[in-house]
């Protein structure tokens, strides 16, 4: 298969931006060919998107390409009046993206978007245009084509809405489909489906597939071949085989180490219930009618219950949606819980008033999502660090304070100059050991990770979930661990509980949930989990 | 959607109530019923009786907020507040100082002040849109930049000068219309020409920045790549993908003004010489006559309040993803 | 001399004292610095910058008020100094009795004779009717026909001079900030400007008109200066009233939530359903008939013109503020859904912490954009005011005043247009660069306009 010629070859592309000429894609070489998946791999910034973009000529108007060609048989694309490409792009050449939210327009509906390319294209016109767009539905897996092409985006879940995506692509029938992170908006469970979908179009199409990534997983389960991009550059291409048997970088091994392992788990803690959680519900309500009653309530947590030990992980895992966050930020005492109890160190903490639950405040702590959004932008990280200790005069004198903040930036291992400087100087991991940092500064006894992994890179992520672990065993925290992937659940929980529509459908030690799952949601979630080692 | 409004109308009662409550307030809290007495009665018939007599036949001879000397209810119902306000609930706008009937007057000076208001509206939301796609298409090049301070430039002129220059040039040197004035027969016309052409013009820079704003906004949208990866051409982006959901905030930001329409615009009426309702106001402002002040005041919250009620309408009708609950 | 406070002056120079205290603490944050540097980086920023600090000093000198002491009365000898009753400030001073040459009424710029005519003996002792001679302008001329020549000599004379003032107000600016990296060059061109403009206007103005007189014959150009001080106060002093307010219950609402919210909207909806030019008009007559009845709290004419200034600026500042306030609602709404917020509650950080040190600093753009965007509107809505017969006191010197008085007057043959072309030029010059500054502000300090992060 290799010995045919290529559907698109990018030769010797470099992209800069427009006003320095400084260069953010360097010297690029992809040769694509039909039927076969090649995967571009990168972490955030290495200008994977920039390529893809730049193949497609629709970079932001900041950028430019420099130098190179973009050959499609003996045209080089880069050399086309923008007329002339017009016509090749939706037709010869497709493009999906990464959020199918916005990347639909919300006020058309989905008829009109994938007839769009249609008519931009092809002569067809009426019936024969409705009836193509309701066979393209069915092929990308739309259920019930003709009453669904009525809809707008915003009626479709994600899933369905990246298969539109799809759909408007391939209408046209294109030699190349380039897919931007087609799946990373999406739960684990979709994504399967979505690139399960990608693959089978590839091979039935013959399409060439261009896949921007930055998850070794998805490389795995659905590519053919891959290119790592690292600032800019393709350090390392190769068959899918044997780049995961032999990388030949460095930077590529790091790359596939950064996904943990799946073999070794935790062993079960045996310790006095530290954390009691009982028949929790929280209830939003929804209004309505003349008078803005509660007529109906969301259920966002329907009746949960779990212990946690002391010094033990319990990883809560869900997909969005789940009522796992909103439980945490129940824990947490940030929401009411409509009913149910919750107990702490055999004190019962929920419904306490604020003066009551100060003292618990101390005892549990909370790391968050997104570490740009959870640093207030205008403090400098040490006044961060020690708000906490401040509010519950943990240390009460200022040098005291600042020695700690010295003390804690060195444990999670951050320059100690790091306290004067302000949260967007720093870098997302960096950040993340701050927050760290900044739980750990009240000495708590559980900690509440609300997915403080999920907006890292791969290989950062492994090293905050490595010191995580570090802390969890040297000072002996509990831990609830919410989070959407399963993959990293060994090495780091000890017991695992599995969420969905607000109700825990299994709960159990890491091992044998992960090994021998009883619930098929449970089984469905693992089988979503791209593995390298399959 | 039908409870919706029905609970948004309801909601307007207690607005309603406390725009009386304020006008109510700013009007008596230096200008006592007695005060006003002595003004219509005029210096030289000022007798204690004569100033009784005087709040006994205007209904003033009461308390003002809360009749400790009647009980239960009509604690609150027995005063000038309640009375005057009730009124004003249905549309009984009395008479005014100089004894017309304002209810007739804001009847009959609806119309000019439509006739004007109206046709300023639509071009100008029209003009408006037009010159801001053309800025558009040029985006981030010289001519954009142009613009964008020219029309800050528009922006920073004053309203009084637009409607004089406008007079001098149009109607005084060019001699194209009347200068002011307004006439009810087949050449209305000649007398709206001006103050719509002055109205929009006026309006160019202001409004041509914003929409802009907005139409670059959804440049900036991730579907508009979508729809140039299609290989959608600019002038088909522009106008299929942009130009429908930019129109979603212009439409919904500029719904709140159509009913204030009917109060028509303060300083082109009164330029203008347009027997309107804005040039009424004028003339109520400058004889001080609160009765009409007090009137106009509730028209004006009434209509603002439907004007809020529409813009949220418009919403679920030009945008697929807002449902009203 | 005697010094004389009034309360806009006193206000005045509290406000620019506290901006200037709050600039001066805005520099440790090094967020709000860099976005500074942004705004200043432009040309167009600098310039215009330049600008209106330039109405500012005007309007501060105006506002340096002292009574002149007067040689004490022929033929009595007592220790006891004698004050001028009028009130003078220092800009009076500076433009060296510009509004003390009072002609009969209209002339037009630069004109020697008066505008309209009057009953004169000629040197025969025959009554004719004719253009009377002005009694300032061109007085030092023998013969009209040398005026233009007279008065390009007198420029040259003043250009000179200003080029000197120029060259020293930009020499040690040179000097201490060659270094700089921010464009200093297009704000010491627009001072070199207006250096000269002003030592030309001041200087030519002692023998001419340069916008001509109006009906009482009082000189344009003064008039037009005497409105900086006008239009810069109302619009800075209305802010100051309105932010307080606006910021206090914007962010109580949108933190607090529940009825705190419900409250605030409430009042809002309620104030904002209300015709704006109505309830001004309403409260300003209402103020006005409140002076009537009690007229021994403000003895002189000044003072009382002075009270019915800041009320005012009162009015306007408490009947805007639901814009700003929604605006702050909003904000704070989204705010308190951010992670640090969620983390200070987790920190049981009190609410008054919380507010002081999360919340406020992170609304503080949009104050700062609205400072500026409605600075501009309410120096164009006082001229509207004024002529509605609502704005301020007809004895103060204000644009709208001006308008207002020569409306009419360019129906007249020939028309006389230049009264209100100065009113119109000045609020111009002021208008226009507070708008392009506070587009500069709004796209270095709006997190919308800015670019997200690098697409990669």
């Amino acid at each position: 298969m290799n010995q045919q010629a290529d559907t698109l070859t990018l030769e010797g592309l470099s992209v800069e931006l427009a006003e320095t000429a400084q260069a953010l894609v360097k010297d690029v070489a992809i040769h694509l060919r039909a039927g076969e998946i090649f995967a571009l791999v990168g972490e955030s910034g290495s200008g994977k998107s920039i390529t893809s973009l730049a193949a497609m000529r629709l970079l932001p108007d900041a950028l430019r390409v420099g130098s190179g060609r973009a050959l499609m048989g003996d045209t080089d694309l880069f050399a086309l009046p923008e007329a002339r490409m017009q016509t090749v792009r939706g037709r010869r050449m497709a493009m999906i993206f990464q959020n199918p939210m916005s990347a639909l327009n919300p006020v058309q509906t989905v008829f009109r978007q994938v007839a769009e390319t249609l008519r931009l294209h092809t002569a067809l016109r009426g019936a024969a245009l409705r009836d193509r767009v309701a066979s393209l539905l069915e092929e990308v897996g739309i259920p019930d084509p003709r009453q669904r092409m009525g809809f707008y985006p915003h009626q479709l879940s994600g899933g369905q809405q990246q298969r539109i995506m799809i759909a408007m692509a391939l209408a046209c029938e294109p030699e190349v489909l380039i897919a931007d992170e087609p799946t990373t908006a999406l739960d684990v469970t979709i994504q399967k489906q979505v690139l399960e979908l990608i693959r089978e179009l590839a091979r039935s199409r013959r399409l060439a597939v261009l896949l921007i990534t930055h998850d070794m997983g998805v490389v795995r389960q659905t590519a053919d071949r891959v290119g790592v991009m690292y600032r800019g550059r393709i350090i390392e291409e190769a068959s899918v085989a044997s780049f995961f048997d032999a990388p030949k970088e460095d930077y590529s091994q790091r790359l596939i180490d950064a996904l943990p392992g799946q073999d070794a788990f935790l062993p079960p803690v045996q310790a006095a219930p530290l954390l009691e959680v009982r028949d929790v519900k929280v209830h939003f309500p929804v209004r309505g009618g003349l008078l803005r009653r509660v007529q109906d309530v969301t259920r966002a947590v329907d009746g949960v219950s779990l212990t946690l030990a002391r010094g033990e992980t319990f990883a809560l895992v869900g997909e969005s949606g789940s009522g796992k966050s909103t439980l945490g930020r129940a824990i947490l005492g940030l929401e009411a819980a409509s009913a149910g109890e919750i107990h702490f160190d055999g004190t019962r903490i929920d419904g306490l008033d604020r003066a009551a639950r100060q003292a618990f405040r101390r005892r549990i702590q909370v790391i968050f999502q997104n570490p740009y959004s959870s640093m207030n932008p205008r403090m400098a990280i040490g006044a961060i660090i020690a708000e906490g200790m401040l509010s519950l005069g943990v240390e009460a004198s200022q040098d005291r304070r600042e020695a700690r903040v010295r003390a804690l930036l060195e444990r999670v291992r951050l320059p100690a100059d790091c306290a004067r400087r302000y949260p967007h100087e720093l870098s997302g991991g960096q950040l993340q050991r701050v927050a760290i940092a900044r739980a750990l500064a009240v000495d708590p006894e559980l900690i509440i990770c609300d997915e403080p992994t999920s907006a890292l890179d791969v290989s950062i992520r492994a090293d905050v979930l490595a010191l995580l672990a570090e802390l969890q065993r040297e000072d002996g925290v509990a831990m609830l661990f919410i989070t959407h992937d399963l993959s990293i659940v060994p090495g780091l929980a000890h017991r695992v509980g599995v969420m969905r529509h607000g109700l825990l459908v299994e709960t159990g030690e890491a091992e044998r949930v992960l090994t021998a799952p009883e619930h098929p949601y449970t089984r469905e979630l693992l089988a979503a989990v791209p593995r390298v080692n399959r | 959607m039908f409870a919706y409004i029905v609970r948004r109308l309801l909601y307007a009662i207690p607005i309603l109530i406390g725009v009386n409550l304020l006008t109510f307030v700013l009007f008596f809290v230096v200008n006592s019923p007695d005060d006003m007495a002595v003004s219509q009665l005029g210096a030289k018939y000022v007798t204690p009786e004569a100033i009784e007599n005087w709040k006994a036949k205007n209904g003033y001879d009461k308390p003002l907020f809360y009749n400790d000397a009647a009980g239960g209810l009509d604690a609150v119902t027995e005063t000038i507040f309640f009375a005057k306000s009730v009124r004003l609930f249905a549309f009984d706008f009395g008479r005014s100082e100089s004894g017309r009937d304002i209810s007739t007057d804001v009847r009959r000076r609806m119309g000019p002040s439509l006739a004007v208001a109206l046709p300023t509206f639509i071009v100008g939301i029209g003009v408006n849109i037009c010159v801001a796609l053309m800025v558009v298409m040029f985006h981030a090049t010289r001519l954009d930049r142009a613009a964008v301070i020219v029309f800050v430039a528009l922006m920073s002129i004053s309203y009084l000068f637009y409607i004089i220059g406008g007079q001098y040039l149009v109607a005084k040197t060019w001699r194209l219309v009347p200068i002011s004035g307004f006439h009810a027969d087949g050449q209305v016309w000649k007398f709206l020409l001006l103050p719509v052409l002055v109205g929009v013009v006026a309006g160019i820079g202001a409004g041509a920045r914003w929409y802009r704003t907005l139409f670059l906004e959804e440049a900036n949208q991730d579907y508009v790549r979508t729809a140039r990866a299609k290989g959608c051409s600019e002038l088909a982006v522009l106008f299929r993908h942009i130009l429908p959901n930019a129109l979603i905030p212009i439409l919904t930001g500029v719904v709140v003004l159509v009913p204030m329409l009917f109060m028509g615009s303060l300083l082109i009426e009164s330029f203008f010489g347009i027997p309107g309702l804005g040039s009424y106001m004028l003339d109520a402002i400058n004889s001080q006559d609160f009765a009409i002040v007090r009137s106009m005041v509730f028209i004006g919250s009434i209509l603002y309040i439907v004007g809020l009620i529409l813009t949220d309408i418009s919403y679920t009708w030009a945008d697929p993803r807002v449902r009203l609950s | 001399m005697k010094p004389v406070i009034l309360w806009s002056d006193a206000l005045i120079f509290l406000l620019v004292a506290a901006l200037v205290l709050f600039f001066w603490r805005l520099r440790r944050d090094p967020q709000a610095r860099e976005r500074w540097r942004q705004v200043f980086a432009s040309r167009l920023g600098m310039a215009a910058f330049t600008v209106i600090v330039a109405y500012v000093g005007v309007a501060l000198l105006d506002s340096l008020h002292f009574r002149r002491a007067l040689p004490p009365p022929e033929g009595v000898t007592t220790d006891e100094v004698f004050y001028d009753n009028q009130v003078t400030s220092v800009l009076d001073t500076l433009t060296a009795g510009m509004g003390e040459r009072f002609e009969r009424t209209y002339s037009a710029p630069f004109a020697l004779r008066s505008f309209e005519k009057q009953t004169l003996k000629d040197e025969a002792g025959n009554t004719v009717r004719d253009f009377p001679p002005l009694r300032h302008a061109g007085a030092s001329l023998d013969d009209p026909e040398d005026k233009w020549a007279d008065v390009a000599r007198r420029s040259a004379v003043a250009l000179a001079w200003g080029l000197a003032l120029a060259a020293l107000l930009i020499l040690p600016q040179w000097w201490l900030l060659r270094r700089s990296a921010l464009p200093w060059g297009s704000s010491w061109w627009v001072q070199g400007v207006l250096a000269c403009t002003a030592v030309w206007l001041v200087s030519i103005s002692r023998h001419y008109h340069v916008l001509g007189t109006d009906l009482g014959g009082t000189d344009v150009l003064y008039q037009s200066l005497k409105g900086i001080r006008t239009g810069v106060l109302i619009g800075a002093l209305s802010t100051l009233v309105m932010l307080p307010i606006a910021v206090t219950l914007g962010v109580s609402a949108g933190y607090f939530k529940g009825w705190v919210d419900d409250v605030v909207q409430y009042l809002y909806t309620t104030l904002s359903s209300i015709p704006g030019i109505l309830l001004i008009a309403a409260a300003v007559l209402l103020f006005q008939v409140y002076i009537d009845l009690n007229p021994d709290a403000f003895p002189t004419g000044l003072e009382k013109a002075d009270a019915k200034f800041i009320a005012l600026c009162f009015i306007l500042g408490v009947t805007s503020w639901s814009t700003l306030c929604r605006l702050i609602r909003a904000e704070t709404l989204k705010i308190s859904q951010l992670g640090y917020v969620q983390a200070a509650h987790a920190f049981g950080v009190s609410h008054g912490r919380i507010l002081a040190r999360h919340i406020l600093p992170n609304t503080v753009h949009i104050i700062l954009i609205t400072f500026v965007l409605d600075f501009s509107a309410l120096v164009l809505a006082e001229a509207v005011l004024s002529y509605i017969g609502v704005g301020v006191d007809p004895s103060m010197g204000s644009w709208g005043n001006m308008i207002n008085g020569a409306r009419s007057e360019l129906s007249r043959e020939p028309a006389i247009w230049w009264t209100l072309s100065g009113a119109f030029l000045f609020m111009f010059l002021l208008v226009l660069p507070a708008n392009l500054f506070a587009d500069l502000v709004r796209d270095a300090f709006d997190p919308r306009t800015r670019l997200g992060p690098e697409a990669a």
